[in-house]
């Protein structure tokens, strides 16, 4: 007892900095890795980028011979409308589904239900891309006499189908933790299940199905490899959900691996990303201050 | 309880330190290879590049390891582009390009490394423009083509080539193309735009040159542009004249080679430095009868025979 009880207290404060370095680690990735991203791209930023340009010309000419021009707009058009649409089928399906797995289901179900969500969720988005250049670019085609079925409902349909699994999960969670006293006291008020749902329980758990929904939609906008394959890659404003766009993530990923090293080019798709950090950031930010919101009720 | 929770304690700050430590290697796992260094007592060639020349580099490889088999030759994709970049970081020994490097790139290799990249020709490459079997399109002038893909060009819609492509209801021509690295890209810019012109926006621009002939065979309205290898059954490749009134050639081994057909171009292959050792030998060995007929099984144009002696250009 006597040997041991000297180790414990040799290893726990090595144990106790261990776990404070992993805490820790987390927070220094993130700024690492932000403040490597604008390094990259900084010098280009201070150096000519035309910050107007930037983010009001449609135009992305990044290898041009004659004259480059670096417009993202069309590229955040493109990430905006897949994501838009994307949460227009998400949202219904997924709060639904959270409400069904939560209030409607009897446990058995609920166990089977939850599996095949998260299978959802274990889908990698190569193979959602996939699915989205060959099945779906054919059934677009065909279904709404489209010339090409790579289009914004393509990749919103499939980002869709990736962000419900989140929305669900935490959904879900969201649900579960209205107190069983708020259900019993609709309940005795003669309140049906429909009631309850939607008098009580939704007001209650409003914020964590929002932070539910930012999180889905941050799940939307960093999604990169299943929309490059889906949205037919094509840099132009979109005027329907039949047209094919470009989003900011897969120009990187398209165009990154062969931009010169610190070439102007190089330094503006940084840039994207610095763009895309922020915006995922305000979008997480958001969910983050909801969900507080609801601890401190 | 009390040591039970401290149990738990160890055992969190065990998971803890056996990611950090996961991720630790596989931060270290994904260092490259230093040149030439040997893998399993192997000499190994790290060879890059074009996406277009991708799948004979890869026949290449595999044939040469059943003649020499000291040597593995490791074949990557992802552009031309890539390759470059490989071959002026160091970390390539010989980059497959479907064009030549740009002065500019020239020049920071020469930075980098201290010696002169050289260039070799190991074959042609007939880039055909395909279209969907189903349209009824057979010939293109190279001003049509420069009209449909170029900034500026008014063609947008099939019945202004002068056919009805049924299978196309919206009668819209869908251009499709290649991201704005690759050399198949840049190639075809260059032959129907000239160096200063630029493409239209709007196409959709695929990551490889199978993607695209992919694409087009499921697509009725498509038009698109890839290496003459990778016809499908699902396409259709288009004879190109190059203007109106002269005659239009089909993309073959001869009319690459007698320059009738006009998209054709060399492939080359970039060293740093004259090759020496095993490297001067593989490239010995690519342009022997047996190499360049490797080029002819994969579906693109071996060298004349008077061009089949290794020389730098």
């Amino acid at each position: 007892m006597i040997s041991r009880h000297r180790l414990e207290t040799l290893t726990e404060p090595v144990i106790e900095w261990i776990i404070r370095l992993c805490g820790i680690s987390a927070i220094i990735f993130v700024f690492g890795i932000f403040f490597f991203v604008f390094r990259e791209g900084a010098d280009f930023l201070f150096r000519e980028l035309d910050l107007v340009e930037f983010f009001t010309s449609p135009e992305w000419y990044p290898t041009s011979v004659s004259h480059k021009r670096y417009g993202v707009l069309a590229l955040i058009a493109g990430t905006a409308s897949v994501t838009i649409l994307a949460m227009i089928i998400a949202v219904p399906f997924g709060l639904g589904a959270a409400i069904f797995v939560s209030e409607f289901c009897n446990p058995k179900l609920k166990e089977t239900f939850k599996i095949v969500i998260e299978l959802l969720a274990a889908i990698p988005s190569v193979v959602w891309g996939f699915i989205g250049l060959t099945i779906m670019n054919e059934l677009i085609i065909d279904l709404f006499n489209a010339p090409i079925g790579l289009t914004v409902l393509n990749g919103g349909i499939i980002l869709a189908l990736m962000s419900v699994p989140i929305i669900v999960s935490i959904g879900e969670d969201a649900l579960k933790a209205v107190p069983d006293s708020y259900r019993e006291a609709a309940e005795a008020l003669g309140a049906t299940r429909w009631q309850v749902v939607y008098k009580v329980l939704l007001p209650a758990a409003k914020n964590g199905l929002l932070a539910a929904v930012l999180l889905g939609v941050a799940r939307a906008i960093g999604e990169t490899m299943a929309v490059l394959m889906a949205t037919g890659h094509a840099v132009k404003i979109p005027h329907g959900v039949l047209d094919s766009v470009r989003t900011l993530t897969a120009t990187i990923a398209a165009e990154l691996g062969e931009a010169p090293v610190h070439s102007d080019h190089y330094q503006v798709l940084f840039l994207i990303g610095v763009l895309l950090f922020s915006i995922t950031f305000v979008v997480n930010l958001t969910a983050d201050l909801i969900v507080k919101g609801i601890r401190q009720k | 309880m009390f040591n039970k929770s401290r149990l738990k304690q160890n055992r969190m700050a065990l998971v803890c330190l056996a990611v950090a430590f996961t991720i630790f290697l596989a931060g270290c796992g994904q260092k490259s290879d230093e040149t030439t260094t040997s893998v399993s007592g192997k000499i190994a060639i790290q060879n890059s590049g074009s996406d277009t020349m991708v799948n004979l580099a890869q026949t290449w490889a595999e044939e040469y390891a059943s003649i020499n088999p000291a040597v593995s030759v490791e074949v990557s994709g992802g552009g031309s582009g890539t390759g470059i970049a490989g071959l002026i970081n160091g970390t390539v020994d010989i980059a497959n390009c479907s064009r030549q490097m740009e002065p500019e790139e020239v020049e920071r290799a020469k930075k980098n490394l201290g010696k002169e990249p050289v260039k070799f020709v190991v074959g042609y490459d007939a880039l055909a423009v395909y279209i969907h079997k189903d349209n009824p399109l057979n010939e293109v002038t190279i001003e049509q083509l420069a009209g449909i893909y170029g900034e500026g060009g008014k063609i947008t819609k099939w019945s202004q080539l002068g056919i009805k492509n049924t299978a196309c209801p919206s009668d819209e021509i869908i251009r499709v193309s290649r991201q704005s690295n690759s050399g198949t890209y840049h190639y075809f810019r260059e032959t129907l735009l000239g160096k200063e012109k630029d493409f239209k926006l709007g196409s959709r621009d695929l990551h490889g040159s199978k993607d695209v002939v992919e694409l087009v065979g499921r697509t009725p309205c498509a038009i698109g542009y890839s290496g003459m290898g990778y016809a499908t059954e699902h396409v259709k490749k288009l004879k190109i004249s190059r203007e109106a009134g002269k005659p239009a050639y089909a993309p073959s081994l001869e009319t690459a080679l007698d320059r009738t057909y006009p998209i054709a171009r060399p492939l080359y292959m970039y060293t740093i430095g004259e090759p020496t050792g095993e490297i001067r030998k593989y490239l010995e060995w690519i342009y022997s009868d047996v190499g360049q007929g490797i080029v002819k099984q994969s579906g693109y144009v071996p060298l004349p025979q008077e061009e089949r002696v290794m020389a730098s250009k």
